[in-house]
C-alpha cells in the first residue's frame, strides 16, 4: 500500500520539526543542560509565583510545615487537658471548654495533622524516589493544599472566636444534630471535614497516579521502594474511605441546615447510621495514617542496616492485606451499641486478623536489623522506639478486639492509651524519624544529631510515662472525654503521672522544633546522599533542583544507588525548552510517552478560595450553595481552559 | 409482696437523660410501679433485666463491677441482664460522650439482700409524710407550687413534673445531681442555691431563691426520706 502524498509530506514536516526541538542527550548535558532546565522549570517570582507554584516539592513542604504547626497546636491542647486532669475535681478548665479542647485536639490531630502530613511527605518524596520530575496533576496538588489550609483556618479561626466545635472528633448524632447542638459549632466541624476530604482525595489521586504512571524506567512494581507501595495502598484506601465520611458530613450538615432527617429517629432516620458511615471511614483512617509510617520504617531500616528489607514480597503483601482488612473492622468501634451479636464475631475475627500482616512486617524489619549492620543514628532510634511502642499498642489492640473485654474497656482511658500507642508509637515516631532522615534532602543541611538523640529519649520515655498509666486509669474505670473525675477512685496517681509525662513530651517537641529551626541555618551542609541510602531521591542534589533530575534515571534493581555506585544509567530525549516528564507503563515501567507538565497557575488557588467561600457560606445559608458555585465554576473553567492547540510532534521514545 | 416480686421477673427501665438517670421499677400492679433517679437497688443473686432507653442523645450504661457497657440510643431499646453476686455499693457512670456534663453523670448501684431490697421498694412506694414544722411546710408550699414542680415529681403532692429527676425520696439517696455531690444539708443548700456553678450547663436553672425561701426549701427536701 502506498502512502498518500499529503501524509508523507506531513510526516516529513514532523521529522524536520522534531530535529528543531531541544532535548537532553549526548549533546546537551552537564551545566548547559541544567541552565536550560532551570530556565524552563523556574516558577514566576513573588507572591503570585508563591500561590501559583506547581512544584511538588514546594507543595509538599508547605503541607509538611502546615501539618506540623497543627501538630503543635493540637499538642498544646493536649497539655491543657492534662493540666486539668492532673488533679481530681479540678476547676482549672470548665466543662464546656474542656469538651471543646478534646474535640479540637482529636479533630486537629486526625484531620489536620496525621493524614495531611503523611500526604505531604509523600508529595515531596515520592516523585524524587520514583525518579520523575514532578507529581501527576500538580495543579490538583496545589488546589488540595490551599483547600486543606482553608479548612484548618476555618476550624482554628472558629476556635479562637469561641465558636469551635464541642461534639467530639467523631460528632455522634444526635448530639451533633440540630436539636442538641444549636449554634454553629457542629456545622464548623462538619465543613472542616468537607475541606479535608476534598484535599485528601485530591492528593490521593495525585499519589496513586504518580506511583502507577511516573516511575523511572525499569522500576517495575516489584522494584518499587516500599514507601511507594505503602503510599499506593494508602492512596487507594483514601479513595475508598473518604466518600463515606463525605456522605456522612453532607447528611449531617443538611440535617442541621435544611431540616432533613437522616439521623432523626422520630422521622425514621437512624442515629446509628452516622456511626456506621463515620467508622467505615474512621477505621481505615487509622491505617491511612499507619501505612505511610510503615513505609518510612521500611526505608529507614533499609538505609541504616545497609541491607535490603528482608522478604520484600511479604512486606508488600502485608501492606495490601492490611489495606483490605482495614475495611472490615469498623464495627469494633460499635460493640456497645447492641447490634446483633452474631455479626460481632466477624468483626472480632477481622480485628484480630489485621495483627497478622502487621506482625509480619515487624518480623521482616527485625530480620533486616538482625541480618544487617544497624547504625544507631537518630532515624534508626525512632524505628526502634516505634517497634517497642507499637507492639504494646498492637497487643492491647488484639485485647480489645474481643467483645467481652471491649464491653468493659470501650470508651475508657485504656482505649486512649491503646490508640496513642499505635498512633504516636506507630505513626509519629516513624514520622519524626522520617523528618530527620529526609531533612538533609529537603533543606540541604543536617539536623544536629546530639540534640536529636537527647530529644528522642525525652519523647520516648516521656511518652511511656504519659500513656502507660492510662491503661491503669482505664482499667480502674475512668471513662474517656470527662473533664474531671471524683477523688477516691484510685485515679489520682495514674493521672498525675500522665500529666508529668505529657510535659516531658511537650518539652521534647519544643526541642525538636528548635533543632529543626537552628539546623536550617547552622546545620552541617548535607551531601547528596548523607546516609548512603539506596533509593533514587539520594541521586540528585540536596535540596533538589526544580526539575529533580537533569536526566531521568533508570532503575535496574530495588536498591539502584547501591548496585550502581558509579552512576545510574539514564534515559534521554525529554524536551528541555518545555517542562516535560516521562510516563511509563503501570507494571513494567517501560517508557510510554512524554507528558507535558502544567505551568504554574494562580487558578488552583483561586478555585480553592471559591470553594472555601462555598463551604463556609453554606454554614450560614443553603443559598450559598446555589450562588457560590458560580465563582467556583468560573475558577475551574479558567483552570482547565484549553491551551492553544499547536500541532507538535510526538515522537515515541524507544 | 415479697412473694409477688419473686415470682414475676424483676424488670427495670433505665432512661438516660442529659445528665441524669431515670429509673423505673415495673410491676404488673401499677400501684407497685416505682420511679426514682440516679440510684439503682438490686437484690443479690437475682437476674435482673434492665431495659435501656434514652430520651435525648446517646448515652452508655456502665457499672464496671457488674457488667460491660451497653449504649442507650434514642429510638431504640436495648437491654442488659445483670446478676449481682456480692452485696455492696457500686458506681456506674455514663460512658458515651453525651454533652457538656458527661463527666457528671454517675449512678449509685446498691446491691442488697432480697429482704432489704423488698423493704426498700416498699418504703419507696410510700409517699413522704407532710412536713411537721413550719419552716419545712413553707418549703413544701414553695416546692410543690413554685418553679420546682414544673420539672420534678414528688409523689403524693401536686408536684408532678416529668422533665427532671423524681424527688420523692431524695433525702434517702446517697448523692445529689447524678453523683456530683454527696447527699447532705450543706450540699443541698449549695445545689438548690446555684446548680449552674456546681454542674455548669446542666438543665436545672439557678432560680435565685431568697435566703428564707432557700432555708425553707432545704428543710422540706430533707424531710423526703
Amino acid at each position: 500500500m502506498t502512502v498518500p502524498a499529503h501524509v508523507r509530506e506531513e510526516d516529513e514536516r514532523l521529522a524536520r520539526e522534531r530535529k528543531k526541538l531541544a532535548r537532553d542527550g549526548s549533546k546537551l548535558k552537564g551545566a548547559r543542560l541544567e541552565a536550560r532546565l532551570d530556565k524552563s522549570w523556574a516558577r514566576p517570582p513573588g507572591i503570585i509565583g508563591w500561590i501559583s507554584t506547581v512544584d511538588h516539592k514546594e507543595i509538599g513542604r508547605r503541607y509538611i510545615v502546615t501539618a506540623l504547626i497543627f501538630l503543635a497546636l493540637g499538642g498544646a491542647l493536649a497539655l491543657a487537658m492534662r493540666m486539668q486532669l492532673a488533679r481530681p475535681d479540678s476547676a482549672l478548665i470548665g466543662a464546656a471548654r474542656y469538651n471543646e479542647l478534646f474535640t479540637m485536639h482529636g479533630t486537629t490531630m486526625m484531620f489536620l495533622f496525621a493524614v495531611p502530613v503523611m500526604q505531604g511527605v509523600a508529595l515531596y518524596v515520592l516523585p524524587l524516589m520514583l525518579g520523575t520530575r514532578n507529581c501527576s496533576f500538580p495543579r490538583l496538588a496545589a488546589f488540595s493544599y490551599f483547600t486543606y489550609l482553608f479548612g484548618g483556618l476555618l476550624l482554628w479561626g472558629a476556635f479562637f472566636l469561641n465558636i469551635g466545635p464541642d461534639v467530639g472528633w467523631f460528632a455522634y448524632t444526635p448530639l451533633s444534630g440540630p436539636e442538641y447542638s444549636p449554634g454553629k459549632r457542629a456545622d464548623i466541624w462538619a465543613q472542616m471535614v468537607t475541606f479535608t476530604e476534598v484535599a485528601a482525595l485530591a492528593v490521593a489521586v495525585v499519589i496513586v497516579c504518580t506511583i502507577l504512571k511516573q516511575r523511572a524506567p525499569g522500576m517495575t512494581l516489584a522494584r518499587m521502594p516500599l514507601f511507594a507501595w505503602a503510599m499506593l495502598v494508602t492512596g487507594i484506601m483514601i479513595i475508598f474511605s473518604m466518600p463515606s465520611v463525605a456522605l456522612a458530613s453532607a447528611m449531617l450538615i443538611s440535617d442541621r441546615l435544611v431540616g432533613t432527617h437522616f439521623f432523626n429517629h422520630f422521622e425514621h432516620g437512624d442515629a446509628l447510621l452516622w456511626q456506621h458511615l463515620f467508622w467505615f471511614f474512621g477505621h481505615p483512617e487509622v491505617y491511612i495514617i499507619f501505612l505511610p509510617a510503615t513505609g518510612f520504617v521500611s526505608v529507614i531500616v533499609e538505609a541504616f542496616c545497609r541491607r535490603p528489607v528482608f522478604a520484600y514480597p511479604v512486606v508488600v503483601l502485608a501492606l495490601v492485606a492490611t489495606g483490605i482488612l482495614a475495611f472490615g473492622l469498623w464495627v469494633h468501634h460499635m460493640f456497645t451499641t447492641g447490634l446483633p451479636r452474631v455479626g460481632y464475631s466477624f468483626y472480632t475475627a477481622a480485628s484480630m486478623t489485621v495483627a497478622i500482616p502487621t506482625g509480619l512486617q515487624i518480623f521482616c524489619w527485625l530480620a533486616t536489623m538482625w541480618d544487617g549492620r544497624p547504625r544507631l543514628e537518630v532515624p534508626m532510634l525512632y524505628v526502634i522506639g516505634f517497634i517497642v511502642t507499637f507492639v504494646i499498642g498492637g497487643l492491647t489492640g488484639v485485647m480489645i478486639a474481643s467483645v467481652p473485654l471491649d464491653l468493659q474497656l470501650h470508651d475508657t482511658y485504656f482505649i486512649v492509651a491503646h490508640f496513642h500507642y499505635v498512633l504516636i508509637g506507630g505513626a509519629v515516631f516513624p514520622l519524626l524519624g522520617a523528618i530527620v532522615y529526609w531533612y538533609p534532602k529537603i533543606t540541604g543541611r543536617m539536623m544536629n544529631p546530639t540534640l536529636g538523640k537527647i530529644q528522642f529519649w525525652m519523647i520516648f520515655l516521656g511518652f511511656q510515662l504519659a500513656f502507660f498509666p492510662m491503661h491503669l486509669s482505664g482499667l480502674l474505670g475512668m471513662p474517656r472525654r470527662v473533664y474531671t473525675y471524683p477523688a477516691g477512685l484510685g485515679l489520682e496517681l495514674p493521672n498525675l503521672l500522665s500529666t508529668l509525662g505529657s510535659l516531658v513530651v511537650g518539652a521534647a517537641v519544643v526541642l525538636f522544633v528548635v533543632n529543626g529551626l537552628v539546623s536550617l541555618f547552622r546545620g552541617a551542609i548535607a551531601p547528596d546522599d548523607p546516609w548512603k541510602a539506596p533509593s533514587l531521591e539520594w541521586a540528585t542534589r540536596s535540596p533538589p533542583p526544580p526539575y529533580n533530575f537533569a536526566h531521568i534515571p533508570v532503575a535496574e534493581s530495588r536498591t539502584p544507588l547501591w548496585d550502581q555506585p558509579d552512576g545510574l544509567p539514564v534515559v534521554t530525549g525529554l524536551r528541555v525548552d518545555e517542562k516535560e516528564l516521562l510516563v511509563t507503563t503501570v507494571v513494567a515501567a517501560a517508557p510510554d510517552m512524554r507528558e507535558p507538565v502544567p505551568h504554574a497557575s494562580p487558578w488552583p488557588f483561586i478555585a480553592a478560595v471559591a470553594v472555601a467561600i462555598v463551604f463556609i457560606a453554606t454554614i450560614f445559608s443553603p443559598w450559598a450553595l446555589a450562588m457560590g458555585i458560580v465563582p467556583a465554576a468560573i475558577a475551574l473553567a479558567a483552570w482547565f481552559w484549553p491551551k492553544e492547540i499547536k500541532r507538535e510532534p510526538e515522537p515515541v521514545i524507544t | 409482696m415479697a412473694q409477688a416480686a419473686r415470682s414475676e421477673k424483676l424488670s427495670i427501665v433505665v432512661t438516660a437523660n442529659q445528665w441524669w438517670w431515670d429509673v423505673e421499677y415495673q410491676s404488673a400492679d401499677p400501684s407497685k410501679t416505682l420511679r426514682t433517679a440516679n440510684e439503682l437497688h438490686l437484690p443479690v443473686g437475682v437476674p435482673v433485666r434492665i431495659q435501656l432507653k434514652s430520651s435525648d442523645v446517646i448515652h452508655s450504661f456502665w457499672v464496671p463491677n457488674l457488667a460491660g457497657k451497653q449504649d442507650l440510643i434514642p429510638g431504640r431499646t436495648s437491654d442488659v441482664t445483670i446478676t449481682p453476686e456480692k452485696i455492696g455499693l457500686y458506681r456506674g457512670q455514663c460512658a458515651e460522650f453525651c454533652g457538656v456534663q458527661h463527666a457528671r453523670m454517675a449512678l449509685n448501684v446498691q446491691v442488697e439482700s432480697y429482704a432489704d431490697f423488698v423493704n426498700w421498694w416498699e418504703r419507696q412506694l410510700v409517699p413522704p409524710k407532710p412536713p411537721a414544722n413550719a419552716l419545712a411546710a413553707a418549703g413544701y408550699a414553695y416546692v410543690t407550687s413554685g418553679p420546682c414542680s414544673v420539672c420534678h415529681t414528688i409523689s403524693g403532692t401536686p408536684a408532678q413534673g416529668r422533665v427532671g429527676p423524681d424527688l420523692t425520696h431524695l433525702a434517702s439517696r446517697r448523692s445529689l445531681a447524678a453523683g456530683t455531690l454527696p447527699m447532705g444539708k450543706g450540699n443541698l443548700y449549695g445545689w438548690v442555691a446555684d446548680p449552674q456553678s456546681i454542674k455548669p450547663g446542666n438543665r436545672m436553672p439557678t432560680i435565685g431563691l431568697e435566703p428564707d425561701q432557700l432555708h425553707a426549701v432545704v428543710a422540706y427536701l430533707e424531710t423526703l426520706k
